[in-house]
């Protein structure tokens, strides 16, 4: 059966991955792990290969040609980014990851709230977008909401809703659970956030790599998402802040680069985005992300979105066809399971003998799995990379492990 | 289907954990969990002459760590209670016979880890006592 959608070549993108030809007792590497960390194409490898062999400097400073290029390559990543998902340059800030970048906008943002006042999360966040929240609240008495599920895993936007009041200042929700795969509804919940004054911070660390993102039309306030999880090097991440808010915030993090004067008694600070910018940044990963955005734009983000959507339904078919097997939530690229009476680590251990790779445990999401009522699941994450093939791989492997441990 | 991981003697013990259950009277006994996956232990043991006579365990988990839990069971009858406080978890790995990435070497030892706590908390108790 072959997938009807397709509009790039997959062979040939496939090909574009050295990784792919992993060899292990004999069986080629299904890797379908991919909301851990993408796969590099050669394209992006070989950028970073070329920066460093023949255009590595520091950026900003200095006087000579090349860092003059390197400065030059540095900001139209900016420029690439912005233009990515729909913002201004000044509005992209680089961070290590998407975790920095919520912990820059938890640590910048409450300094400006006052006792008793209120954020609210919801029960599906990955602990990047929980913990900073619940631990800086206890640090200036604020309080913590969190907004239930509905039935299909979603965020329940009118629980939501009624968790508003005239204390509100902050929401920060997943846009795709790292779990599950659900998409919520950020669109309704920015209208909430508008209406009432709110800040609203998204984690779109699941969706920046699968569908295109306009921040405007979304109506965000801050988003975040990383490098690593869309064919760019780890160590590189993007926040995304409405300029009029990051001109109102203080830094989180100091240091040189983010300065315009330093005496010994004060600091002016740099205008945006050079203010949340403290020191050497990750410049070839910077460039790198630029590589990987434009390799998948050449592909379309549409073309991405449908296409990975059709290989979720074809996923989802072949699972639910293993009885014993439960799937929780609907999601987009992402699957989470169980097998009756096979725990999640044994599954996984099993499934890497075939070398396929999944990750089982609690995806860094432990309020959920308590809401689910389990300890853990198997993960299947999909990318641009995987064919009907490697699901066929994985359910084969998935049925020969439950006649294991019959 | 052969495994690398899943060999006979880990599957035996899985299947029919040895030492399962309860002690009716017991010298030490001490739950942990594994907060990372879930897997519970339970371990429970009677001293005579200052060596284990009898000792039982209960567990919710993987197959790694309740083989892991039967098997230890099964090694450290006998043996005193300063025996097992420097029983290493090298020791064990090299029992069960198997290579384990770091997060499953967690599975393997909770057991063990179980058992010496149990040791360690009574002690404390003791001293305040």
């Amino acid at each position: 059966m072959k997938l009807e959608t397709i509009k790039f070549n997959i062979e040939k993108v496939m090909q574009d991955f050295p990784i792919l030809k992993n060899i292990k007792n004999n069986k080629s590497l299904v890797y379908l792990d991919s909301a851990a960390t993408s796969q590099k194409p050669l394209q992006v490898i070989n950028r970073i290969k070329k920066f460093y062999e023949e255009e590595n400097a520091n950026i900003h400073r200095c006087l000579y040609d090349l860092s003059t290029e390197a400065t030059k390559n540095y900001e139209d990543v900016k420029e690439i980014v912005a233009n990515f998902i729909n913002a201004d340059k000044e509005e992209i800030i680089f961070t290590k990851s998407t975790t920095e970048s919520l912990n820059l906008v938890a640590y910048s943002l409450l300094q400006e709230l006052n006792e008793g006042d209120e954020i609210i999360l919801s029960i599906s966040e990955h602990h990047s977008n929980l913990v900073p929240w619940q631990q800086l609240s206890k640090r200036y008495k604020l309080k913590v909401n969190f907004a239930k599920l509905n039935e299909n895993l979603e965020i329940d936007v009118d629980n939501l809703k009624s968790l508003v009041n005239k204390k509100t200042k902050v929401i920060a929700v997943n846009h795709v659970s790292n779990t599950t795969g659900v998409k919520n509804n950020i669109k309704e919940i920015a209208e909430i956030a508008k209406e009432n004054n709110i800040y609203l911070v998204v984690d779109a660390a699941q969706s920046a790599p699968h569908f295109k993102l306009d921040v405007k039309e979304l109506g965000v306030d801050f988003l975040a998402f990383s490098g690593h999880k869309m064919l760019a090097p780890t160590g590189i991440g993007v926040l995304f802040g409405k300029k009029e808010l990051l001109q109102k915030i203080s830094p989180f993090i100091y240091g040189g680069g983010m300065i315009k004067e330093v005496s010994l008694e004060d600091t002016r600070f740099d205008e945006l985005p050079g203010k949340f910018e403290a020191g050497t940044q990750n410049i070839s990963g910077a460039i790198a992300l630029g590589e990987s955005i434009k390799y998948l734009e050449e592909i379309g983000m549409d073309n991405i979105d449908a296409y990975i959507e059709e290989l979720t339904t074809y996923a989802l078919e072949k699972l639910n066809e293993i009885s014993g097997l439960k799937v929780y939530g609907k999601g987009h690229g992402i699957i989470s399971f169980n097998i009756d009476k096979i725990h999640p680590h044994d599954l996984s251990s099993l499934l890497n003998e075939d070398n396929i790779a999944v990750r089982g445990g609690h995806h860094c999401c432990m309020p959920l799995m308590k809401y689910l009522g389990i300890n853990g699941t198997v993960r299947v994450s999909l990318y641009i990379y995987n064919n009907k093939e490697d699901i066929d791989k994985l359910v084969e492997s998935l049925r020969k492990a439950i006649k294991f441990f019959e | 289907m052969e495994s690398q991981l899943y060999r006979e003697n880990i599957m035996d013990h899985y299947r029919n954990p040895r030492n399962f259950g309860d002690l009716d009277s017991y010298d030490y006994k001490h739950k942990e969990v594994n907060t990372l996956c879930g897997d519970e232990v339970e371990i429970s043991f009677k001293l005579e002459n200052n060596k284990i006579k009898d000792i039982k365990f209960k567990g919710v988990g993987c197959a790694i760590s309740i083989a892991s839990a039967s098997i230890l069971t099964e090694l450290i009858k006998g043996k005193t209670l300063e025996e097992v406080k420097n029983y290493k978890n090298e020791e064990l790995m090299e029992t069960l016979g198997i290579s384990l990435s770091p997060i499953r070497i967690k599975c393997a030892i909770l057991s063990l880890m179980t058992l010496k706590d149990s040791i360690k908390i009574k002690e404390l108790q003791n001293v305040r006592n």
